[in-house]
Parts: C-alpha cells; structure tokens; sequence
C-alpha cells in the first residue's frame, strides 16, 4: 500500500527513498510549503499597495525584492515541483510500469530543487523574475543577483532531467501491450510538457551563463556599455518563458482530463481531440515569444508574425475547453470539492484566454502593456487555472496519499471564497491596467480609480489568503483525523480509477 | 470516442479560426494605420534615465520632467536611454515604447486637447521606478 502517511515510517526513509510514490510525496510537501511562502509574500503586496504611500513595506528596494521572490517562488518552485508530484503518482501507474524508468535520477532532480530554493530565499533579489539586462547586471545588488542566477540554473537542470525521465517512462515504460494511443491524456499532457521543456530550457541556461559571465564584467553580450544587446536576452529568455506558460499550464488541463469525467461519470467526450490539442499547443507554443516584446521597438514585420503565432495557440486551447463542456454535458455531475476547482479553472482559463487575445492584437497591447492588465492576464493563468486545476487535484488525490478523506465542507468553503477573491483581485487587476497603473511599482499617485481598484484587489486577495489558512488547517486535520478513504471508490463515483497504491513500494 | 458525431466540434473550432483571423486582420489594419508617421512631424528627443525624463525639442529647448507641447501639432519622440530599459508611456495617447541603451526607438502623438496628462515608466528599472513621472502639458498654439 501506498497509503503514505496512514503506516508511520521514519522520515529518513521517505528522504532516501527513489520510489516514485515517496519522490511524489517529497514533490508535494515541499511544493506546498513553497505555496503558502509565495502566497504570504503576495499578501504582503497587496497589503502594501492598499493605499498609496508606504503601507507596511517600509521601502522600494524591499518592495521589488518581494515581489521577485513571489514571482519566481510561485512558478519554480511551487507549480512546476506540483505538476512533478502528480506526475510521479500517476505517470507510471498510468503506463502501468513498476516505477519511474530512472528512479535515482529521478531522486537527483528533486533533490536539486531545495538547494535553489535556498539560494533564492537566502538571496532575495530585486530584479524582477525575468532578470532584465542591463539592469540585472550593472544595477542589480549584490550575491543576491548572482545567487538568484544560480539558483534558477539549478532548477533547469532538474527541469530537465525531470523531463528526460517522464518522455523515457511514458515512450518506452509503457506496458508492451499499450499502445501510445491508450495513455491516458494526463500522460500524454506530461509527454507534451516534458518535450516543451526538453526544447526550451538550453536556450535560458545559455542565457543565464552569459548573463552571469556579464554580471562579472568578462563579457558583455547583453551591455550595452561593452557593444552587447539587451534585446537578444530578452529573445532568448522568452523564447524559453513563452513556451513554459504551456509547461505549466498543460500538466493542469491534464489534471482537469482526469477529474471532469470521472466526476461526470462519462467518458471524455474525445480523447483524440484532447491529444490533438496537447501536441499542437507545445507546437505553436514556440511561434509566439516575442508577443511579449512589442514595446522594444520591433518592425511591424516583426510584431505581424508573432501576432499571428500567439493567436494560432487559441483554437488548441478552445479545443481543450470544448471537450471539458462536451464531456459535462449530459453527465451525472457531482460537484464534490476536486470538481468544483476544475470547473472553476476552466471558466477563469476562458477569461484568461479573452484577455490574451486582446494582449495580442498589436494596437491594444500598447495600451495593456506592463501596466496591471498584464499581471491581471497572466494569474488568471497562473492562479485562475494552474493552481485551480492542481489544487482540484490535490483534493482528488488527497485520500490517496493519506487513506483519509479531508473534510469536505471545509474544501468547498475554500473553492468558494478563492474563486471569489481570485475574481475580485485579477478581474479588477484587468481594469487598473486600462487605467493605466504600471506593473511593479512601489507606490502610485493618489488618483482616485486608482484606489478604489487597487483596494478591491487588496480585499480580494485577503479573502484568498483565508481561504488558504482554511485549506492548511484542512490538509493537516484530515491527514491524522479525517475519515478513513474508501480506497475502491472514495468519491462514491464508480468507475475505474488510477489508484498510487496499486502500486508496490519495497518500503512499505 | 465512437458513438457521438464531430461536426458541433468541427463548426465550434471553425468559428474561433474566423475570429482570430478577423482580430488578426483589423489588428494589422489599425496597427498599419498608426505606425504611419504624418509629414513634418516634429523632433522630440526623449532621454530616460534613473529615475527622470528629459526632453530635447528641436530648437534646443531642454526640459526635465515637464514636456510642453502645441495642440494641434504632431510630435515624433526619439527615445534614448543612458543606463538601463525603461519604458516612455503617456498613457492618455496611448503613446508607449521601451527606451533601450544603444537603440533608438520611435514612436509620435499628435495631442487634440489643451490640458495636462501624466508621463511615466512602465518598464520596471529599479529603486524609484515607482516615481520615475513626469508631465505633458499640451498648450495652444503659439503662433
């Protein structure tokens, strides 16, 4: 049995582990606290953006570190060690193999991921998660800078073994009798992610290496003040960020492929077009980075193409969304707490998705960029749909990991009030942007729409940070006193599951 | 899979195809129209640096924070950077476009009202970002 924390084992043993339930459950826990550090740090944000002055963060320097840490907390180290948890449960029950096909390497990339997050703890820096040059490198303070660089290089390279091991475990693991036709889509959303990661992430390891060389003064590729070129860090660092987006957010509409039928109880209305939609996303995913550079003086050559590239990735994702509705759509629906977050990720990945076509337009993005419509845009994905669909997740495998139910009411009472918060800060978010209020920014003028939006983005995000305590205090309770699982059908749902703990880890 | 047909999804993606290609199509249209400069468009040379703005008029005229210009007239802005990006925004004209050490971007406005509107950064450049504002004042014409 996989029943993680039903049978009490030394910590030491889960730790040394390379079993791929014990790796999941490290990628879990250590995800998780991760989640609760960024979220306290947004918090912080808002709180201090509720009035316009200095608030509770005494100065900018402090400020800008914050929300650097937040951003790149939340996406390293929250999301995508998440998406691994889940992938290390259900990948290789999934394809019906005994384990991840390299286990220790498999043990090696998740233990690369505290070091990093130490690094970038420890070094708090303030250059904003993209690290622009020049200002990253003759403006940028301090070990925290560089700490911050090798940090993030540390992550990539467990990105990327995490990534060689998935394609590995899915394309040749999989039971002989399978063909790659039957894998289930959350699978296949991990083959297309791991494949997306395999292709993007060298081009940012390339430059973080020239931009720490830079930040030492023995080159100059991205200084202007020795020939260099900042624009052509920012290709190729969006050139990996762009194509991550689908990183993130495809392992979550696998989540969603997982929870929407089976709470349902139909089949997915087409696992084909699911498919179809995964791999022509991580394709088109690539013909669209420099959307996010408009602004930096691009020909209108230029800006066309990539307009084009990023309004071709719609159709993939409207397909996603068609088959989640088509699927719903005459079901038996129960609305237990794991399907409440995915249909609610699924509305707010619509919103979002809105939003984005108007960022792509060319003439609207020169009234939405870097102000508030941006950060409104992007956490509608980031928060709206990822951390909805993970979290959904969460909820659905919690009696998995535990052979506890948590309690139910208590996840509802959460689902409810992040769906109102995440509505009132980001939605709101959308609206300051078109009043112009630029991103990151200390402090702003007193003007009067200003405030008022900025106060009920503030609100909303403390009714998340709520929910979220509601949701600590859940997930713990529950471990030690929830009602046991029934581990044949927890949900009272019927149907086929894929259960971790069939399973055998040689520990337990 | 089996059993149900495909045409809703095959009219559902049709439909959002046609409406990206008609978002793409006025988006290339407005964009072509106000990418075009008007004749005798006259020179402002915009500098950003931490944490101000300077402008240089084609008489020579320098100001520091404040910009004044004519109602009426088309103005072109060359914009410079000294030390780091930042991002040149009047946001009321939608004028927006990164000031990037080594390049020289352009972009132009031509303001329709007498009045007052702010001038700010938008691409975050380190400790006063926050404050890095200046001010348009479009007055009557001179002459």
């Amino acid at each position: 049995m996989v029943l993680e924390l039903q049978k009490p084992r030394p910590i030491w043993q889960i730790m040394f582990s390379t079993h791929h339930t014990d790796v999941g459950l490290l990628y879990l826990i250590m995800s998780l606290g991760f989640l609760f550090l960024g979220g306290a740090l947004a918090l912080a944000i808002r709180a201090e953006l509720f009035l316009p002055g200095a608030q509770i963060i005494g100065d900018a320097m402090t400020f800008n570190r914050i929300f650097t840490v937040h951003g790149t907390t939340l996406i390293f180290l929250f999301i995508i060690p998440f998406a691994s948890a889940v992938g290390n449960y259900f990948v290789p029950i999934m394809v019906r193999y005994k384990d991840m096909a390299y286990p220790k390497l498999n043990a090696i990339a998740f233990w690369m991921i505290p070091p990093s997050g130490a690094l970038i703890w420890l070094g708090f820096a303030d250059f904003t998660w993209y690290a622009t040059p020049p200002y990253s490198i003759i403006s940028a303070p301090g070990p925290a800078a560089d700490m911050w660089i090798f940090g993030l290089k540390i992550l990539g390279v467990s990105s990327v073994l995490g990534a060689i091991n998935f394609v590995v475990t899915i394309l040749k693991c999989k039971h002989p009798d399978m063909s790659i036709g039957q894998v289930p889509l959350l699978a296949w959303s991990f083959l297309s992610s791991s494949l997306i990661i395999l292709v993007a992430i060298p081009t940012f390891a390339a430059a973080l290496l020239m931009l720490l060389t830079d930040r030492l003064g023995v080159t100059g590729f991205f200084n202007p003040a020795m020939g260099g070129d900042p624009i052509a860090y920012a290709h190729l660092f969006w050139f990996t960020f762009h194509p991550e987006v689908y990183v993130l957010v495809i392992p979550a509409i696998g989540m969603m492929y997982e929870i929407i039928p089976r709470f349902s109880r139909k089949p997915i209305y087409s696992f084909n077009s699911g498919i179809f939609a995964f791999v022509l996303l991580s394709i088109v995913g690539f013909s669209s980075w420099a959307h996010h550079m408009y602004a930096t003086g691009m020909s209108f050559t230029e800006k066309t193409v990539f307009m084009v590239g990023t309004l071709a990735a719609v159709p993939a994702s409207a397909m996603h969304v068609y088959n989640f509705i088509a699927t719903m759509w005459n079901g038996r629906i129960k609305f237990a707490t794991p399907m409440m977050w995915a249909v609610g990720g699924i509305a707010l990945f619509f919103s979002a998705g809105a939003g984005g076509v108007a960022n792509a337009a060319m003439p609207l993005d020169f009234t939405t960029h870097d102000t508030y419509w941006v950060v409104g845009h992007f956490h509608l994905f980031v928060m709206g749909t990822i951390a909805f669909g993970s979290i959904g997740y969460l909820y659905y495998m919690y009696p998995y990991v535990t052979g506890r139910m948590y309690n139910e009411a208590m996840g509802k009472i959460h689902f409810i009030l992040s769906f109102i918060g995440t509505i009132l800060v980001f939605f709101t978010q959308h609206v300051l942007g078109l009043y112009g209020m630029p991103r990151r920014i200390f402090d702003y003028p007193p003007i009067p729409e200003w405030i008022a939006m900025n106060q009920i983005a503030s609100i909303g995000a403390m009714i998340i940070g709520v929910s979220m305590v509601i949701f600590l205090v859940n997930m713990i309770y529950s471990a030690g006193k929830g009602e046991p699982a029934n581990p044949e059908d927890p949900f009272g749902v019927g149907g086929k599951y894929y259960y971790p703990f069939e399973a055998k880890n040689p520990s337990h | 899979m089996g059993g149900h047909s495909n045409w809703p999804e095959w009219i559902y993606v049709g439909v959002v195809v046609a409406i990206m290609c008609w978002v793409g199509a006025e988006a290339w249209e407005a964009e072509r129209l106000v990418e075009h400069v008007p004749e005798g468009a006259e020179i402002i040379k915009v500098t950003g640096q931490q944490w101000f703005w300077t402008f240089e008029h084609e008489d020579g005229t320098k100001e520091i924070g404040e910009l004044h210009v004519e109602k009426g007239k088309a103005y072109k802005f060359e914009i410079h950077s000294t030390d780091v990006n930042h991002s040149f925004n009047i946001h009321d004209y939608v004028v927006l476009m990164d000031a990037i050490p080594g390049r020289v971007n352009t972009v132009w406005f031509a303001p329709t009202d007498v009045g007052e509107h702010d001038i700010q950064c938008r691409e975050y450049c380190g400790l006063i970002h926050y404050n890095m504002r200046g001010t348009l004042i479009v007055e009557e014409p001179h002459s």
